[in-house]
């Protein structure tokens, strides 16, 4: 227990010598502990002071006699990382992503490090697990539009669809209504016609005629679709933005043409091929 | 210690003299950094101002308080620099008046968001962030998609922040409303937009064929984090 301040008015501490109507002010001392710390805290501004960055001048800074940088320190931290995982990184960098999946090391290393990687990079659109939501495809089954092999899936991810580098997977479906190519009555029989396909129902013959004017060119006159266009299977029932009518008229009259971005630039070769294989593995890779 | 308060209480001219010294101190520390802060940029190439699309975009991430939620500042920390990208440097809020670095994270750090979601995304997320993030808590945005941005005073934004010193050119002020409206535009000429400000994300990205808040929105967060071109930085570029 410190000892309590004197607060009597005898003289064992003196007062300030201020003195208001009679009152006046005790000249009790800080507490020792209290002048210590104080002290001690202004010996460790200078020191630090001198060890590191501190004072600003009209050139540049003083930047302190240990040379400490914050950056120089996340540059060895993720030269560190980097180096721990070198052994790994370095064989995926120089091999194939075919050769990364039969190699068991790399293969675990990939999906473990790709699980990762795909909920801060992918989730957001193909959503936890790659179950993909309406309009971002699921990569867990086995419907691709561009392709589920190992390489088609590297591609995709390296150069994105529809995105801004110049490698990247490209098409357009044409708007048929809004660029006038097709009025609205036909745009409906059309529409009827693909949900008759994906049904296997019976079609009609009038339908069956316009579509392979207008859309058997890309998706292909069995309507299976075309992987090098991303044009997508009609005849299943899986459906990226819808498979019932007025979705459908919608998709024909205005387009869709969804955009990946590409990855190039922001994931190093390495992450990206752990990518394709973690993508690879969640269920539809062929 | 050494000159006893007594004394110095009871001097007025001393008092007046030492509290000078005083102030005199605290304004030096913090003034005479302001005048050196060229230093501190480093030298990066591909940095520019704002378009005016991008610069009505900022406005309404102002305006909605995504600062409050958002940071624009990844730190030098090896997880920070790995989920995010590279760390953020001063160069690239230099034409920022104010800054949008923010303080805390609720959602995730935006300085590197540009061109990791396309342009659909942050339409579809901004109207209804659980739509494509299951488990967000951000609200819904979605009345930016009704609201029309009046492009007839943005010159006048530009001329604001060029006294401030951002090194907007009187070709940029003079075409500022052309280049708000091409730059949202999904079949205009945008060859002067993009040579005045490269790397701007274009399109009508709402599917308004007006430009909307949520055009101006989107094109802002399409380009941050985008601009500077790290592999053309010199050594010691990022040497502040």
């Amino acid at each position: 227990m410190a000892k309590l301040p004197n607060t009597s008015n005898d003289d064992t501490v003196g007062t300030t010598g201020h003195e208001w109507d009679g009152i006046r002010e005790l000249n009790n001392p800080l507490p020792k502990w209290w002048l210590y710390v104080f002290y001690a805290c202004i010996v460790f501004a200078v020191v630090w002071s001198v060890l590191y960055p501190s004072v600003p001048g009209l050139r540049s800074y003083f930047g302190g006699t240990l040379g400490y940088s914050q950056r120089d320190e996340v540059a060895a931290n993720l030269q560190q990382a980097a180096d721990s995982q070198a052994v790994y990184r370095t064989k995926i960098r120089e091999t194939s992503v075919e050769q990364v999946k039969a190699d068991s090391d790399l293969y675990q290393f990939s999906v473990s490090g790709g699980r990762v990687l795909f909920a801060e990079n992918c989730a957001g659109c193909h959503q936890s697990g790659g179950i993909g939501t309406r309009g971002y495809p699921s990569l867990a089954d086995d419907d691709w539009l561009w392709g589920g092999s190992l390489a088609d899936i590297e591609r995709t991810i390296r150069f994105g669809v529809r995105g801004a580098h110049d490698e990247t997977r490209q098409s357009q479906m044409p708007r048929f209504l809004a660029d006038g190519i097709l009025p609205q009555k036909d745009i409906e029989t059309v529409a009827d016609y693909v949900v008759a396909v994906s049904e296997s129902k019976p079609v009609n013959p009038h339908a069956a005629t316009l579509y392979k004017d207008n859309c058997a060119v890309c998706h292909g006159d069995n309507a299976k679709g075309n992987r090098e266009l991303g044009a997508p299977n009609l005849t299943d029932k899986i459906w990226l933005y819808g498979g019932d009518r007025n979705t459908l008229i919608r998709t024909i009259a205005q387009s869709r043409n969804g955009v990946m971005p590409s990855w190039t630039g922001r994931l190093d070769d390495a992450t990206i091929k752990m990518l394709a294989v973690y993508v690879h593995s969640l269920g539809g890779g062929e | 210690m050494f000159i006893k308060h007594a004394t110095i209480e009871r001097n007025t001219i001393l008092l007046a003299v030492l509290t000078l010294v005083t102030v005199a101190i605290g304004g030096l520390v913090e003034i005479v950094p302001l005048f050196t802060i060229e230093t501190t940029i480093e030298r990066v190439q591909g940095m520019r101002p704002y378009s005016p699309l991008e610069l009505a975009g900022r406005n309404i991430y102002i305006r909605e308080g995504c600062y409050l939620c958002h940071s624009q500042q990844i730190r030098p920390l090896r997880d920070e620099v790995e989920r995010y990208g590279h760390y953020s440097l001063a160069a690239e809020s230099m034409y920022d008046h104010p800054f949008q670095w923010g303080s805390k994270r609720t959602g995730p750090d935006l300085a590197r968001v540009g061109g990791k979601y396309s342009n659909e995304w942050h339409v579809a997320h901004l109207v209804d962030p659980r739509a494509v993030v299951p488990q967000s808590i951000m609200p819904p945005y979605a009345f930016l998609a009704q609201k029309p941005v009046d492009p007839s005073d943005i010159a006048d934004h530009l001329k604001a922040l060029r006294l401030v010193g951002v090194p907007y050119s009187d070709e940029m002020i003079a075409s500022a409303k052309a280049d708000f409206t091409a730059q949202a535009e999904p079949d205009a000429d945008t060859d002067g937009v993009l040579a005045r400000y490269p790397k701007a994300a274009l399109g009508d990205f709402d599917g308004n064929p007006r430009v909307t808040e949520m055009d101006a929105l989107v094109a802002y967060l399409q380009m941050l984090g985008r601009l500077v071109e790290f592999d053309r930085t010199q050594p010691g570029g990022l040497r502040q």
